[in-house]
């Protein structure tokens, strides 16, 4: 993947771009309203999904309160079990950790499973540089990647190619990579997928390493789980000799039987499936359990931190570790149906991406410290969530952090962040209003005042509300403040108009 | 420092304000869902394997083996591939030359095999779902992932429950395991179902009942 997130621009600038591209937003409503349709009956049929969804979240609240032992006891169940546990603060860490591992293998490609983690953090290109060439092998990423494109759905990477570039990106890129694609290749989904599958497996066969992330890991256990569709992932995590999963810290589920909350929650939010055709759970190497024989006989399993930790230290933002990717959320949310992934300038796109992205890399960046402001605060997501994160307090939460600033926690330290620039007419009026309120005397003139010069009032904003004012109607001024009228008629006992 | 510290000690700081006490976790879901008798379960397993679109074949124990080997007469299979512990009398009249799959045996030549016959560890009804455990009548996870046929022999209903938290009870974590639901299957073509991506593009299961052969026989 050559597309990188380094100096986006401003989610309403991308946005701008990406609403007014109608193959694009086309693709998206399809996509969207499709998987939205689909995934309202998957859930349907399950009675208990709301028990199943209050679990979810007791689970995931209870692991990340106790995160540490968790993790102690993951590390001593993987370790017991053959593996070899690796601890990364940050992506610089981690990508150092997975090269070195790779070149000690002496191989220089790898194939890939899927994984948001292992994109987070840049690992194709870390790999690149040092000369090793990793294939991505789930469908979507590997026209993602042939197209030197970016992904822009956390489920559907390729959500925003319709069959057609499908087509063109395979046939034009397909042969740089290794086999090219078949002669006279049309755009039906059956071709264009056979066409994957023959370009693939000549690399699965052959692959001695490797590379993955997970759904889960079982701290009493010691097992990952990987949930997939395709095939792709089984054959990453069963033909290499050696096996790398990156898995970001908050994955923990802490015992085998909490599985069974999430296997029966994810498939039906994601892909809005009964099951995901394949899940493959391994515990370990092929030597250190039962199952002689069977699979990689090094696994290295690396811990990611990066930003993970700083966004546990606060106290509204940390639900947002208990998000299992399932992206409900993207398909359900009005903003990014129609701005789409890439306006988000990250691998988490959408609503959760709107809360994850801030809280994992600061608010810094004018991308990030936009993010907050990147939904209409519907309330959408939070309903589909299936462990009931409640996005839009967390955005309203970040959108004060960004306007107030405050103390937060940055790679484990705390810092004061100082209040953004560019809220400067917001946070005048909410001082005013401040103000106001705790004036009872200015307030009651002031009403006063508005209602009697209501005629007088422009239908449009001047100054720095201009823009705020040019999409939306201002809110008509009563002809009487409230408090007037509740006095007039006695709060209206005594009728009056 | 180590990074294992650090990190330790940023998520103990980060939870300094978290209250120590526990509440329990609440598990209010259902074990299963809906009141199905034996038989049901089967019938509901079938169902949803052929839902998504695996195959499914009903027998007795004892047309079981004139079951697989009509099964991969039809599809011209020349070569099949079995698990050490698969149990002898099932492909006792099958054409196919059998192929052993030994620890040695590579890539490559798993993909020039044509089909793979196996027993399960569980199947969940409720999900359409089998599951191997890698046992010596499943082998390893590899077979039943290169060749482009499956056919999965699925004892009814013993190896049957209703659901996944009956399902996760039955299973040892320590072996290998693969969940099973239908075939292969992409949906990342704008959402347009395709099977047979990476792994076998035909699954076939049968459903053979033990219950009705003991009967018999006794």
């Amino acid at each position: 993947m050559s597309g990188t997130f380094v100096g986006m621009p401003a989610f309403p600038e991308a946005a701008h771009e990406a609403v007014g591209n109608r193959t694009l937003r086309a693709n998206l409503r399809h996509a969207t309203h499709t998987i939205r349709a689909k995934r309202e009956k998957a859930v349907a049929e399950v009675s208990d999904w709301a028990e199943l969804r209050e679990a979810g979240k007791q689970i995931k609240d209870h692991t990340l309160r106790h995160l540490d032992r968790y993790l102690v006891q993951l590390e001593e169940s993987v370790v017991a079990a053959g593996g070899t546990v690796h601890w990364a603060a940050d992506a610089d860490e981690a990508n150092e950790i997975v090269t070195k591992l790779v070149k000690m293998t002496g191989e220089s490609e790898v194939v890939k499973v899927k994984s948001m983690a292992t994109q987070e953090i840049g690992l194709n290109e870390a790999l690149e540089a040092e000369g090793i060439r990793a294939y991505e092998t789930d469908l979507a990423e590997l026209i993602v990647q042939l197209g030197k494109d970016r992904p822009s759905h956390i489920l559907v990477p390729a959500i925003h190619r319709n069959r057609g570039e499908i087509r063109d990106i395979f046939a034009r890129e397909m042969s740089e990579w290794g086999r090219p694609a078949p002669e006279g290749l049309t755009d039906t989904p059956a071709e264009l997928a056979e066409a994957a599958r023959l370009h693939l497996r000549e690399k699965f066969l052959r692959a001695k390493v490797g590379i993955s992330g997970a759904n889960f890991m079982v701290a009493d256990t010691g097992t990952l789980v990987v949930v997939e569709s395709e095939g792709n992932g089984r054959m990453c995590l069963t033909l290499p000799e050696t096996l790398i999963s990156v898995v970001g810290i908050e994955k923990i589920v802490p015992t085998w039987q909490d599985l069974e909350v999430f296997l029966q929650t994810l498939p039906r939010s994601s892909t809005a499936e009964r099951m995901n055709p394949y899940t493959s759970m391994w515990t370990g190497t092929r030597d250190g359990r039962a199952g002689e024989g069977d699979g990689p006989q090094n696994f290295h399993l690396v811990l990611l931190d990066n930003g993970r930790s700083d966004t546990l230290a606060d106290e509204v933002g940390r639900q947002a570790l208990r998000c299992i990717r399932c992206s409900a959320c993207l398909n359900v949310c009005p903003v990014y149906e129609r701005a789409g992934g890439h306006a988000y300038g990250s691998v988490y796109p959408g609503p959760i991406g709107a809360i994850l992205s801030p809280q994992l890399r600061g608010t810094a960046s004018e991308i990030d410290a936009s993010l907050p402001y990147a939904s209409s605060l519907c309330g959408a997501c939070y309903e589909v969530c299936p462990v009931a994160i409640d996005i839009p307090e967390v955005l309203v939460h970040l959108r004060e952090r960004i306007v107030e600033g405050g103390p937060v926690v940055r790679e484990g330290n705390k810092v004061v962040l100082k209040p953004a620039k560019g809220h400067a007419a917001e946070r005048a009026a909410m001082r005013a209003a401040r103000w106001a309120f705790s004036h009872p005397g200015a307030l009651r003139t002031g009403q006063r005042l508005a209602s009697r010069t209501r005629r007088l009032h422009p239908r449009s904003l001047p100054g720095p509300g201009k823009a705020w004012s040019g999409t939306r109607d201002l809110p008509a001024v009563p002809a009487e403040p409230f408090r007037d009228w509740w006095q007039r008629t006695n709060g209206g006992k005594e009728g009056g108009k | 420092m180590s990074s294992r510290e650090r990190i330790l000690g940023r998520v103990r700081r980060a939870l300094a304000d978290a209250p120590s006490e526990d509440t329990p976790i609440e598990r209010a879901y259902l074990r299963e869902h809906g009141d199905r008798s034996v038989e049901e379960t089967v019938e509901l397993l079938a169902e949803n394997l052929a839902d998504y679109r695996a195959i499914v074949h009903r027998c007795t124990a004892a047309d079981l083996p004139a079951t697989l080997a009509g099964m991969l007469a039809a599809r011209g299979s020349k070569t099949v591939l079995v698990p050490p512990g698969l149990e002898r009398s099932w492909l006792a009249e099958a054409d196919s030359e059998q192929v052993p799959d030994r620890v040695e045996s590579t890539p490559h030549e798993l993909d020039r095999i044509d089909s793979v016959v196996t027993a399960c560890a569980v199947a969940v009804a409720e999900t359409g779902t089998i599951v191997l455990d890698g046992g010596p009548d499943q082998g390893r996870r590899r077979i039943t992932l290169v060749p482009d046929h499956h056919i999965c022999v699925v004892r009814v209903p013993d190896q049957v429950v209703s659901s996944v938290p009956q399902a996760l009870e039955r299973l040892d974590p320590a072996r290998p395991l693969t969940w099973i639901s239908g075939p292969s299957a992409t949906s990342d073509i704008e959402l347009d179902r395709v099977e047979g991506v990476h792994g076998p593009r035909t699954l076939e299961v049968v459903l053979v009942d033990t219950q009705a052969s003991l009967e018999v026989n006794s």
